[in-house]
């Protein structure tokens, strides 16, 4: 993919905005606040996205993409349209979560960080989420499943499923 | 200047106050072990190699990045600090490949020097090895990424130096790696090629793509002419590599040496930039006439060529349409000298020693084409060929001098200069004021075009005529020439661009920096300028227009300047390149 001419995808709030940073003082400074601004937008950072950030801000693209892919909290691939988070937290740990992850990535055929083909659901582990005594427990867009089962992953899956 | 006095292990000494600890030791004759530090970029403090104890502070501090305080007593060399950095050179190792032997870089690999200096004996650590695949696809650098220990010099360099900002870290932790943007490969990036990362890196992460197994068996094959030209800036560097002290002028014993290799005709890239000059100069009076296309910038840079085609691609009709010194050579092999010699094109195979790796990009270009025979067919740079000298076991210092073949091997003292930084410029300006006066040229020297500090902007009056002139050597000098010539914010005549720091002769593929001088040392640069001019000043034909052999080549095939068989033989074009660089 070398075409990065195509530089018309950003919508027009984060090129306004863009167009707001390159006029303040140090405006590179400002490159994560515009990924941040991406992400929210397009749920992830795509590379046509990253391009055009660069060419519009004018830092170089190695940067960009540098940046981009430091921060946990960027991502760089397309997430599915539920976020399914299992907890690999102490508690949730002991109680079982190993087996629900097995589960849940077995019913999705995906590992954790992919996303399903369908583009329905993406796979994470997250930390401890703060509701031990419901160990062990998913949570899927904020959502939290307590004391889940393995058995129970397909029910709870179904709810998310479209409707037929 | 206000100065502070410290101690360094002991010994009271005063010094500057904006200096650093390593600076500081370094005037009193002590070297601190570094790795990420270069003297002529930013401070990274990335391998924690330098440090030192400072009394009274917390912990260990890096002598690279911590200036010097009134009354700071530093320790260089205790058993602890000693420790220290021993397991901090044993930790980078860790997940180093185990293959010193197998490498590209073995003898003059920095991490194998600082280990065996440091006293690493042994590998107490089996830490986890990165799995990164070698990404070949440019034709100039190849990345070693499991060889590279994150010391970022690459990256410093192609963003401080040359303003392309190509490689970066990219991803975080132990994944991380330093690539084009995007993870993508050197073939699909705003690599210009020059490689200036691979002199920089201290490991072998980033070579050139080597070109000497093909060129040994092109001379083992009995059906191939092998030809090889030199361009001017090697017999300024190949001494190095046979412990000759830097500046030492080696042509005699490079023309022996590539005898004893066994090519079968040894030409001089110099005669093509005599060639260079008469067409460039003949083109800059041409546009100056009409007004036309100012300013005229050079062409013989291939590093440059690639910046303007990805960063300042407005500028393609500025540009010089000269081929390269390299290509001119090239094709007139190709075609005058195989017709002359009664041999068929495809049985010659032309080699160039070039001090430069986008040399190896360049001789690909399409543009570059003639009646769809490649014309250079392979370059070795520098160090290929310092290396395959010792590989045949010439012993270089004992050569005798010998001559070029000739004619294609007869040059002047205006073509030498070409290797360094000016030298295009001084030249092309030798044979101008010829043309501009029609008086011979008495005042032949031109050194106030000599950007030996990078950037140089001037106005040189010749009879009548006024010439603005822009000289500048590593790109990112080169931007702020450019950005003035987009702006409008002055008008130049003419521009000589050299990629490289201090031109041809700190190219992306001379030999490393022998003891005592490190890498991007102007003190280097320095000597070897100091050889080619010297090279220059000995020549009997100083102006590149009254080189006999180039005369005789206008009056047997190429007529005049500019002509249409020069146009066809000597000149080409350039486009538009992507991706699109930020400048």
């Amino acid at each position: 993919m070398t075409n990065n001419q195509k530089q018309n995808n950003l919508s027009k709030e984060i090129v306004d905005f863009i167009t707001e940073c390159q006029s303040k003082e140090n405006p590179s400074s400002y490159l994560i606040a515009v990924l941040h601004k991406v992400q929210d937008t397009y749920g992830y950072l795509s590379v046509e996205h990253l391009e055009e950030v660069s060419q519009r801000m004018q830092i170089p693209a190695a940067k960009v993409s540098g940046v981009a892919s430091f921060y946990h909290f960027f991502n760089l691939k397309p997430r599915g349209k539920y976020i399914i988070q299992i907890c690999k937290g102490t508690a949730c740990h002991v109680k079982g979560a190993d087996l629900i992850a097995e589960k849940l990535k077995e019913e999705l055929g995906i590992e954790f960080g992919e996303t399903t083909k369908d583009g329905l659901f993406t796979l994470e582990a997250t930390r401890c989420l703060g509701t031990c005594a419901l160990a062990p427990v998913i949570q899927i867009d904020g959502k939290v499943y307590p004391k889940v089962t393995p058995d129970q992953v397909p029910q709870i899956l179904e709810n998310y499923f479209p409707k037929k | 200047m206000k100065t502070v006095t410290i101690k360094i292990d002991g010994n009271s000494v005063t010094v500057a106050e904006n200096l650093t600890i390593m600076q500081a030791a370094e005037e009193i004759g002590i070297h601190i072990p570094r790795l990420c530090y270069l003297e002529n970029l930013s401070i990274e403090g990335a391998c924690r190699v330098c440090i030192v104890e400072v009394k009274g502070a917390p912990a260990y501090v890096t002598s690279c990045s911590t200036k010097v305080v009134e009354g700071m007593e530093v320790t260089t060399n205790s058993p602890q600090i000693r420790e220290a950095r021993r397991d901090i050179v044993e930790l980078i190792l860790d997940n180093h490949p185990k293959d010193c032997q197998l490498c590209e870089r073995d003898g003059n690999c920095e991490l194998q020097n600082l280990a065996y200096t440091l006293g690493i004996r042994e590998r107490l650590f089996e830490g986890k090895r990165k799995d990164f695949p070698i990404e070949d696809s440019s034709k100039s650098v190849v990345r070693v990424p499991e060889k590279c220990i994150l010391c970022g010099r690459c990256v410093r360099v192609c963003h401080e130096v040359q303003g392309v900002y190509n490689l970066s870290q990219q991803s975080r932790g132990f994944n991380t790696i330093v690539t084009p943007a995007y993870q993508r490969h050197m073939d699909d990036s705003v690599c210009i090629q020059c490689g200036q990362c691979i002199n920089a890196c201290p490991t072998a992460a980033l070579q050139e793509k080597r070109h000497t197994e093909q060129v040994f068996k092109a001379l083992a094959d009995p059906e191939m002419h092998v030809v090889v030209q030199t361009a001017p800036a090697i017999r300024a560097a190949i001494g190095e590599g046979f412990n000759f002290p830097p500046g030492t002028p080696c042509t005699g014993k490079m023309v022996t040496a590539l005898k004893k290799l066994g090519f079968n005709a040894i030409f001089d890239t110099d005669f093509a930039a005599d060639l260079t000059i008469v067409e460039e100069a003949h083109e800059l009076m041409g546009r100056i006439q009409e007004n036309k296309n100012l300013p005229l910038i050079t062409s013989c840079s291939p590093g440059w060529i690639n910046f303007m085609e990805k960063f300042y691609p407005e500028l393609i009709p500025n540009a010089s349409s000269c081929k390269s010194p390299m290509s001119m050579l090239s094709s007139l092999i190709k075609t005058h000298y195989a017709k002359k010699n009664g041999i068929d094109p495809k049985k010659i195979y032309v080699v160039s020693i070039m001090p430069c790796v986008a040399k190896k990009y360049e001789m690909d270009r399409e543009e570059l084409l003639l009646d769809g025979i490649k014309t250079t067919d392979a370059v070795l740079t520098t160090r290929e060929l310092i290396w395959m000298i010792k590989s045949y076991g010439i012993e270089f210092s004992r050569l005798e001098d010998s001559d070029f073949d000739s004619p294609l091997g007869e040059s002047t003292g205006a073509s030498v200069i070409f290797g360094t930084t000016g030298g295009v410029m001084e030249a092309a300006l030798r044979t101008a004021a010829h043309w501009i006066t029609k008086k011979p040229v008495h005042e032949i020297e031109f050194k106030e075009v000599r950007a030996v500090e990078g950037l140089r902007e001037l106005e040189l009056t010749i009879d009548n005529i006024t010439l603005n002139i822009g000289v500048a050597n590593g790109l990112v000098n080169a931007k702020k020439l450019l950005n003035k010539v987009i702006s409008g914010e002055k008008q130049f005549h003419v521009i000589e661009v050299m990629a490289c720091p201090g031109g041809c002769i700190g190219g992306g593929g001379q030999p490393y920096p022998p003891k005592g001088y490190t890498i991007l040392d102007k003190k280097l640069f320095a000597k070897r300028a100091e050889a080619l001019y010297k090279i220059d000043q000995e020549k009997t034909i100083r102006v590149s227009h009254e080189n006999p052999s180039i005369k005789a080549l206008y009056k047997e095939l190429l007529k005049e300047p500019g002509s249409d068989v020069a146009h066809h033989l000597l000149h080409t074009h350039y486009n538009t390149q992507t991706p699109r660089g930020v400048r």
